[in-house]
């Protein structure tokens, strides 16, 4: 997995709230049995029309934000189904933070295992991060996960918690499966003890 | 000892590590796996030369891309959904988990599949790469969805790093009234606590309304615990989760079948243990709702008018807004004067036997509206021939519906079965999102007996007028 350490870059204002994974990743791309190629069809209802043109308005579209690496998004941002072609598409795209007030459960452990940070924050700063984006390509935020700080372009610093678990992965770019095989032991050992107690499992 | 909840006493059960900061590996006892969510995961194992850990404990099922057309033994058109199918085909095999190819008549959606074979039994851990999953906590396992590169986790390892997560309690008190269904109970709990008020939380669900529930019925109530944003939805084991359970092909025999039961008797919340929230709702106060909107908490009575985006705040106004438009509806519209093009049954949401005979006492010795299409999609090869024998498909078919093969279908139209433009379905399946059912299709949420009742009449239709 890619390491996430310091990032500087565009932010790209999206205030709809419930954003969910079907508009992000229609399932129609469900069906590719590759993990790459999903950037392009990334929102892909919002940001096409039928005959593949681009819809001008949408966000990322414009060209102030077409090279976004952040966005600001309204709550529940990831809502609906598991799949993990979300963040895959986010990631494809160029995206590598999302902040929000809130994220849906799947998505957000989704997104680590991508290199992806996303951040919860208070409504307040959410609004403040929101309005530095509109200002667009222009207005570079920094994301430190280091030191666990979002500067906006005026200077602002806003201070944010992140898990120490994933946190290191992140940083470390650390693949999970290597990492939980070195507690085969553990797991051996809980199977056996289950075997006594539980053996119709 | 201090009192627990039943999700701590499962949790508790299942931790093979715990490191300092309360990350824990979280064994698994059972991985179901499906054509869309496990191509890359098999790879991934192929790539590092990994096996599965555990084979005995990993179900394999295609059911998002499967035709349920009646034809659908000459092979799949669509390429891509093909190769998807036959990718699962392939990983089964080479990696010697149980399976049930599209030709064997117990297929059909995961999550329905599951219980039916009794691999799903109470105080399990259960996962899949689908978010539906959280269906099996009907049976009080720890039940939920995950991505990709956790069902390669959990292939690998057979365990899922998890850190607890909040227990809430959703109480249903008293009973319901005629009409009103476990879908109503689990949508009425949504538009309550909206879709991320359960986020970070696993709900218990309780009360007498939930205790009256069948399997099936508890089965939509968890089911949808997802579309609340919990990790899963529990409901703790009873007599009527034993009955169900007992006899399955997968379920414990003998004397093992008296050990089971001697420790599912003890998955209950103790007295006094701590929730961290809690929602209460009056079941003789639920009515049958439909959704008017584009989120599943966009939750009405049918006796409701469409909102006014202005009767909203925050971001949800915008929101609001946007579905109105997107659901082509105008502010203060009765609910019942919605007409429907399209009635779709089915879903690992209400795809079991008792929601085809909820529909099939509605539709009986009826006919559907001229020009509706009208479509019931069983959950498994077992379900329609349940449904067979007892009659009701001959009731479906003479009422002018559709009577499919066992598949995820329009629910999220993988597959051929897709709403076009601006078409109207009254569907009973679990999501109304922008283009959900198909690009610019347009999805209202219903119970199996209001889908019934909608198809009857052609415009959503409050299923008392009817009973």
């Amino acid at each position: 997995m890619e390491k996430f350490q310091k990032l500087q870059g565009i932010a790209a204002p999206m205030p709809l709230v419930n954003i969910d994974t079907d508009m992000i990743i229609p399932k129609v791309f469900l069906k590719s049995i590759q993990r790459t190629g999903f950037g392009k069809n990334l929102f892909d209802e919002m940001r096409y029309n039928r005959d593949g043109t681009e819809i001008e308005d949408f966000v990322l579209n414009k060209p102030q934000y077409r090279n976004a690496e952040i966005l600001v998004a309204g709550d529940n941002f990831g809502c609906g189904s598991s799949r993990e072609h979300a963040p895959w598409a986010i990631a494809d795209f160029g995206i590598k933070c999302i902040v929000s007030t809130s994220f849906a459960d799947i998505f957000f452990n989704n997104s680590f295992k991508n290199g992806i940070l996303p951040i919860v924050l208070p409504q307040e700063q959410v609004d403040v991060l929101m309005a530095d984006a509109e200002k667009g390509q222009n207005a570079r935020m920094t994301v430190d996960l280091e030191a666990q700080e979002i500067t906006t372009s005026d200077g602002e610093v806003i201070p944010f918690e992140v898990d120490a678990f994933k946190k290191h992965c992140l940083l470390n770019g650390l693949d999970d499966i290597g990492l939980t095989m070195e507690k085969a032991d553990s797991i051996k050992s809980f199977e056996d003890k289950a075997a006594q107690e539980r053996p119709w499992v | 000892m201090s009192p627990k909840t039943l999700y701590d006493k499962i949790w508790d059960a299942h931790v093979a590590h715990e490191a300092e900061d309360g990350t824990s590996l979280l064994y698994i006892d059972r991985h179901l796996v499906h054509e869309v969510t496990s191509p890359q995961a098999f790879e991934g194992l192929r790539m590092a030369g990994r096996k599965v850990h555990a084979p005995e404990k990993t179900i394999a099922v295609p059911d998002h891309n499967v035709p349920t057309t009646l034809d659908r033994a000459k092979g799949i058109e669509n390429e891509e959904s093909r190769i998807q199918v036959e990718a699962l085909d392939k990983n089964a095999k080479e990696f010697g988990v149980h399976y049930y190819p599209v030709d064997d008549v117990r297929q059909g959606i995961v999550h329905i599949v599951g219980p039916e074979q009794g691999w799903t039994l109470p105080g399990m851990t259960v996962v899949c790469g689908d978010s539906h999953t959280a269906t099996h906590g009907a049976f009080g396992a720890l039940a939920h969805g995950i991505g990709t590169s956790e069902v390669e986790h959990v292939l690998a390892t057979q365990t899922l790093i998890q850190k607890k997560s909040k227990n809430m309690k959703v109480e249903i008190t008293g009973k319901l009234k005629p009409g009103v269904t476990a879908k109503d109970i689990t949508l009425a709990v949504i538009g309550e606590t909206g879709t991320a008020g359960g986020t970070g939380y696993v709900i218990e669900y309780c009360g007498e309304a939930i205790r009256d529930l069948s399997m099936e019925g508890r089965m939509t109530v968890c089911n949808m615990a997802i579309e609340g944003g919990a990790r899963a939805g529990l409901i703790a084991p009873d007599e009527t989760t034993f009955e169900y359970v007992k006899g399955r092909p997968h379920a414990p025999k003998g004397a093992q079948w008296e050990a089971a039961l001697n420790w599912w008797k003890t998955l209950y919340t103790d007295e006094g243990a701590h929730f961290d929230k809690v929602v209460t709702l009056k079941g003789e106060e639920i009515e049958p709702v439909v959704t008017w909107g584009t989120s599943p908490e966009d939750v009405l009575p049918i006796t409701g008018v469409v909102p006014n985006p202005e009767d909203f705040s925050g971001g949800k106004v915008e929101a609001a807004r946007r579905s109105i438009e997107y659901m082509g509806l105008t502010p203060g519209q009765k609910l019942t004067d919605i007409e429907i093009d399209t009635v779709f049954i089915g879903s690992c949401t209400n795809g079991r036997i008792e929601d085809l005979r909820a529909v099939a006492d509605v539709v009986k010795g009826k006919k559907i509206k001229d020009g509706m299409r009208a479509m019931i999609v069983p959950g498994s090869g077992l379900v329609r021939a349940q449904a067979e024998e007892e009659g009701l498909a001959e009731i479906f078919e003479a009422a002018g519906f559709e009577w499919r093969l066992a598949g995820c279908s329009m629910c999220l139209a993988m597959n051929p079965d897709q709403l076009a433009p601006e078409e109207r379905c009254a569907a009973t399946s679990n999501r109304n999102f922008e283009g959900r059912q198909g690009y610019k299709g347009r999805t209202h949420l219903v119970s199996p007996a209001m889908a019934a009742a909608a198809a009857l009449t052609g415009r959503l239709t409050d299923v008392r007028e009817l009973i």
